[in-house]
């Protein structure tokens, strides 16, 4: 074979084992998670048949499917722009002369590094109820305590809190390196015109930030779909699914109720929603480029 | 934001200053409290008297009550094993992407980059059964083998390979070098700012997730510290707060010094990482 043809072999070698197991547990369970939705879940006594849609009309019909979604969508609203917000507030805090300016930037990125799991021990006691530390200090002021987790009127704007603390510095660091790119002459530009710092904020840095904002964007939707682990700790979804997300609600059906047809079908959902945000990022992307 | 002049600026500036600390007091604060819990007894956990006493005590009993040690050593093993595995898988399949101009290279490529979206904890059903039936379920080997072809690794290092000088592989291949020696020998020493922006965003990644491990293991023996502490900390488990926060401590406790000791290596990697 000439050299030339050789290219086609050596590629496909050094390619082939990634290949394997990205085929093996990326595509191949996407297209089986899809076929096993199409059929009914199988018992001793009754083996899995085709349903075509059946799974589908199911989950239309089932009330906590769409709590979870609805759940998952406040979850979205309540923690990104919350989030996006304080991590532009935080970049330009710590994007100044500031003493200790290494001290503060830390602690605005060190939740980042702590996993969903410790995240929720620490915060389980701030809601505790009566004994937990919100508690206590509402106790000073002589007001009543709350079962925070415990109230389905709660449960979720408390997770969305202790998300927030958990995914703002994340989001920093990525306005920090825009910012960095912004030359400073700007500023002094606006500043000579008689600007107000509020208005160079809302003319100048904001939209230079945009791409930014799209992709940080893009990426809190993804997390808030994959986002699950302090659920385990926290409430396990209740009470009474007030908490429960899509991600968590396929596990409990898989792993919980052993009905890993449904869980599929459930799957399949998320895989759609995912494959719409690919195109959101796509489009997005293509945005960026035509900005700069 | 530049620093604005006179008075009233600087009275603006001042207050800019104290807002950045009293957010980042208000920050940290939740660490600072876990910290607080952990080294004091369970009387002082919402009582801040500064002379309380310091106490090991809860760390002694988080240790007694599960095994941390073993935990912690799993994970060890895990996060070591799958960097090893990540490492090679991607540099291989990033090299031929930057380099191979071979038949299919497109699609292929297209097909590694859906992973970036689909995350293997999205397929837990399906890839607990293809683990079941490779007879790997709850073995560390397990918890890691559907993370170790890294779509994002892949994307990565083609990225720093391709910005690699040509001229210089010609030289190599004038010297002597082979396809795996010209990757060994040019490719891979001048990546070495993303193998390491890589590495460290990989560890820290599977040091803290939860979902895929939680679901894979059943046994102490492969339990890594993410599952073992949601584990001790669920509220049926009825442990006392104090333990708790010091057994999140002793779990948190490697990646947190490795983070303080080298921020800057940290946040740049996981900037690198982000934006592609």
């Amino acid at each position: 074979m000439t050299r030339d043809a050789m290219r086609h072999v050596y590629g496909w070698l050094l390619l082939t084992p990634a290949a394997i197991l990205l085929v093996a547990f990326t595509h191949y369970p996407t297209v089986a998670t899809v076929l096993d939705s199409l059929y009914s879940k199988g018992s001793a006594i009754r083996p899995s048949r085709f349903v075509g849609l059946g799974q589908y009309a199911q989950l239309a019909d089932d009330p906590i499917f769409w709590k979870v979604l609805a759940n998952n969508a406040w979850f979205a609203l309540g923690t990104i722009p919350a989030s996006v917000a304080l991590a532009i507030a935080m970049a330009l805090l710590v994007n100044r002369a500031l003493p200790g300016r290494a001290l503060v930037r830390m602690a605005y990125f060190t939740p980042t590094i702590l996993p969903m799991i410790a995240v929720a021990n620490i915060w389980l006691f701030f809601y505790t109820p009566d004994i937990g530390l919100i508690d206590q200090v509402l106790s000073v002021f002589g007001l009543p305590g709350h079962n925070w987790l415990g109230d389905t009127a709660t449960v979720l704007p408390a997770i969305i809190a202790m998300t927030i603390w958990k995914e703002a510095g994340f989001f920093m660091i990525f306005y920090l390196a825009a910012l960095q790119n912004i030359p400073p002459e700007l500023g002094e530009a606006a500043r000579l015109e008689g600007a107000s710092r509020w208005t160079y904020f809302r003319r100048v840095l904001f939209p230079l930030l945009m791409p930014t904002t799209l992709f940080v964007l893009i990426n809190a939707v993804l997390n808030s779909f994959k986002l699950v682990d302090h659920l385990f700790v926290l409430t396990k979804g209740g009470p009474d699914n007030a908490s429960n997300l899509l991600l968590y609600y396929i596990f409990e059906s898989a792993f919980s109720y052993f009905d890993t047809n449904y869980a599929a079908t459930l799957t399949v959902v998320l895989l759609a929603l995912l494959a719409v945000l690919a195109l959101a990022q796509f489009f997005a992307l293509d945005r960026r480029i035509h900005y700069w | 934001m530049t620093a604005p002049a006179g008075a009233g600026g600087r009275f603006a500036g001042a207050l800019e200053v104290s807002a950045a600390w009293l957010l980042a007091v208000v920050w940290i604060s939740p660490l600072l409290y876990a910290l607080w819990a952990a080294f004091h007894g369970g009387a002082y956990a919402t009582h801040f008297d500064p002379t309380a006493p310091l106490t090991l005590d809860n760390f002694r009993q988080a240790l007694d009550q599960a095994p941390f040690l073993r935990y912690g050593l799993n994970t060890f093993i895990l996060v070591t094993m799958l960097l090893a595995a990540q490492l090679v898988l991607c540099t291989l399949a990033a090299y031929a992407f930057a380099r191979f101009r071979f038949w299919g290279r497109e699609a292929a490529f297209a097909l590694v980059l859906v992973q970036l979206m689909v995350t293997p904890e999205i397929l837990i059903v399906e890839n607990y059964g293809t683990l079941a039936r490779l007879g790997l379920v709850d073995t560390i080997t397990g918890i890691g083998l559907p993370y170790m072809a890294s779509a994002f690794g892949i994307f990565l290092l083609r990225q720093a390979f391709k910005s690699t000088p040509k001229e210089l592989e010609e030289a190599a291949r004038l010297e002597g070098c082979g396809v795996l020696g010209v990757l060994w020998r040019v490719y891979v020493p001048l990546a070495r700012p993303t193998y390491l922006a890589y590495g460290l965003v990989s560890v820290s990644h599977h040091w803290n997730n939860f979902l895929w491990p939680l679901v894979i293991t059943n046994s102490l023996e492969t339990r890594p510290l993410t599952v073992g502490l949601g584990v001790f900390g669920a509220p049926e488990s009825g442990v006392d707060w104090s333990i708790i926060s010091a057994a999140t401590l002793l779990s948190v406790a490697p990646l947190l010094v490795a983070f303080l000791l080298f921020q800057r290596q940290f946040m740049q990697s996981f900037m690198t990482a982000g934006i592609k």
